[in-house]
């Protein structure tokens, strides 16, 4: 993986003395080992154990004033959207890493290579079909396809599998069934179109995408020779690195929650396709967990079933969490790229899914 | 960020985690059937932390390669494109929601986000509603007595007392109505109904005071100015102020 090794050459031998390899036990784990170089921003003098135990101590002393400033009425609504994403999010996170964290240190490169039909082109559908039978939340599934990229597998696929995991799974069809028991169309119709742009995504990538728009950081623990210790490496690694994107887009999203108020909604609802076009964005905006957008989108009854339509097949590929976290594991040149084109992509399929089926 | 202080930041989440699954704090944010993947992703954080210090703090095998330089250039992999690095600084952020749980501990969402948010019902999930249940008055839920007014006119109801808890919100002219939050996930999906009330409407009470009301099926219907939605009225015959109960939503 070209990608891989680019990164990896990175910041190595020329501030690693390749002899001080074995010589720095993990007693090193102070990270002021001589030779690391002195420009850190928090210092090497000051390791962050300690600036974490100050901030710490500087919290719980300053508990008060801060619950005081908390205590108007928005503040404290922020608080609990921002804490509820997070607390609904984390059971799906950690499975997603540690699901992940198998994939990278334990099954073996060759057996991607037997599992997907060699043709990139046929893999990708056969991803799609593995994203529908794995439940799962966006948060789980960035991380995973950050492994499967890493082991080997063709991006493509591993996107085609990013975007069909998290939109087409049997919780989600189900609870999509319950909040539309009026309209069975409706499950049809999501499963189908998500499955398409999936599949579109994918091979899109093979005619369009650039191996080094994707740079996945250098993460030599998982080469390690103890297969427990890479395990645990990984998932400790993607639960700091996933989960702090996951912070900022629950931020985010607990904002818009906040701030856009539901009358300009209601404005929005009267006009066929203004109605398609917000909901697409509120559906990257608010950053549902794509188990529950179907029960929000049933409440916004005041738009079309299309519109509707739209905003669960845009929500669980485009949103605000899933941006920040693509980011994070893919880099950001990709991300830029590929969330606009997904979006572009989602509410194209879904229209006309839409204009067929509804 | 280096690898202890992630472990000590894991061990955190994980104990906030545990913390609020344990006793009844993750009812304000989740369903109640989140809890046992809560209290499993709050023990693997923990063990994840209890590993991570683990192999730090062993010694390593002389021969045991590639491990090291890991740690000892822990944080300066981002020399290149400043994203790139090995071990995460983002991953600072999630002090944010461990001081979220176990500082502020936010309450559940009340008449702030019921006023910002219009009544939702969706459509009848059947065309008949079974009957009420025993007792006088029946015990219904403000969701339950919404929609059987509302999409049932009443009919279900018919002259029976009915008993709900709810809190106060401020509706349309600034009269007092019930209201009560509902969850399909989390609290970011929070979505309010609300009811009118008339007869005699509980006074002087501040906003999200809870309150168990009892009285009949009102055909009187209003409108919410926030999403233009229907809202039915509850004819209240009396009314008490009532402890927030344990699950606010429902």
């Amino acid at each position: 993986m070209s990608a891989d090794t680019d990164a990896a050459s990175v910041g190595g031998p020329e501030d690693r003395p390749a002899g001080g390899v074995g010589l720095a036990t993990s007693g090193a784990s102070r990270p002021e080992s001589p030779g690391a170089g002195p420009r850190r921003w928090l210092g090497d003098r000051i390791g962050s154990v300690e600036v974490l135990a100050a901030l710490l101590i500087l919290l719980i002393i300053f508990r008060e004033p801060l619950a005081a400033a908390l205590d108007t009425p928005r503040v404290q609504t922020w608080t609990t959207v921002f804490v509820s994403i997070m607390v609904q999010a984390v059971p799906f996170l950690i499975f997603g890493v540690l699901l992940s964290a198998v994939i990278a240190v334990f099954v073996p490169r060759s057996f991607w290579a037997r599992a997907l039909p060699r043709h990139p082109a046929l893999a990708v559908p056969a991803a799609s079909a593995a994203g529908v039978v794995l439940p799962g939340c966006e948060c789980g599934s960035v991380p995973i396809a950050g492994s499967l990229i890493r082991r080997g597998v063709t991006p493509a696929a591993a996107l085609a599998f990013l975007l069909a995991a998290p939109a087409v799974n049997p919780i989600v069809l189900t609870a999509t069934a319950v909040a539309f028991p009026n309209n069975p169309g409706m499950v049809l119709a999501r499963g189908l179109a998500s499955l398409v742009v999936a599949m579109v995504m994918g091979w899109l990538w093979l005619r369009l995408g650039r191996t080094e728009w994707i740079r996945m950081p250098r993460r030599p623990e998982l080469d390690d020779a103890s297969r427990g210790r890479a395990f645990w490496g990984a998932v400790r690694h993607d639960v700091t690195h996933a989960g702090g994107f996951l912070v900022l887009g629950a931020m985010a999203a607990a904002c818009i929650n906040v701030l856009v108020p539901q009358r300009w909604l209601q404005t929005l609802a009267d006009n066929p396709a203004l109605s398609i076009l917000a909901l697409a964005l509120l559906a990257v905006l608010l950053s549902l967990c794509s188990e529950a957008d179907a029960f929000v989108a049933a409440s916004l009854s005041q738009f079309s079933l299309t519109s509707r339509l739209v905003f669960l097949v845009v929500g669980p590929m485009v949103d605000l969490k899933l941006i920040a976290m693509q980011a994070g594991v893919f880099g950001r040149r990709f991300a830029f790229r590929f969330a606009p084109a997904t979006f572009v992509v989602a509410l194209s399929v879904a229209v006309v899914a839409g204009a067929v089926l509804l | 960020m280096n690898r202890q202080a992630q472990a000590v930041v894991l061990l955190l989440l994980g104990g906030a985690v545990l913390r609020a699954s344990i006793t009844d704090l993750y009812l304000r944010y989740v369903k109640e059937g989140l809890r046992p993947f809560l209290i499993a992703a709050g023990l693997l954080l923990v063990v994840a932390a209890i590993m991570t210090l683990w192999y730090e703090l062993r010694p390593t095998r002389p021969g045991a390669p590639a491990h090291d330089d890991g740690v000892g250039h822990g944080h300066d992999g981002d020399d290149g494109s400043g994203h790139d690095h090995h071990e995460p600084r983002v991953g600072w952020l999630l002090i944010l929601p461990v001081l979220g749980l176990l500082l502020v501990a936010p309450p559940a969402l009340g008449s702030y986000a019921a006023e910002q948010t219009g009544t939702t019902l969706s459509a009848p999930r059947q065309s008949d509603y079974p009957p009420l249940p025993d007792g006088d008055p029946a015990r219904v839920t403000v969701l339950d007595y919404a929609a059987r007014a509302l999409f049932d006119r009443g009919v279900s109801l018919g002259d029976r007392r009915v008993l709900l808890t709810g809190f106060i919100a401020t509706g349309a002219d600034n009269e007092p109505i019930l209201a009560r939050m509902v969850l399909s996930c989390c609290a970011a999906d929070g979505r309010p109904v609300k009811l009118g009330l008339t007869g005699d409407v509980p006074a002087g009470l501040p906003n999200d005071s809870w309150v168990e009301v009892i009285g009949r099926y009102s055909d009187r219907i209003g409108r919410d100015p926030v999403n233009e939605a229907e809202i039915p009225y509850l004819e209240v015959e009396s009314w008490r102020q009532v402890p927030a109960p344990k699950n606010q939503y429902d």
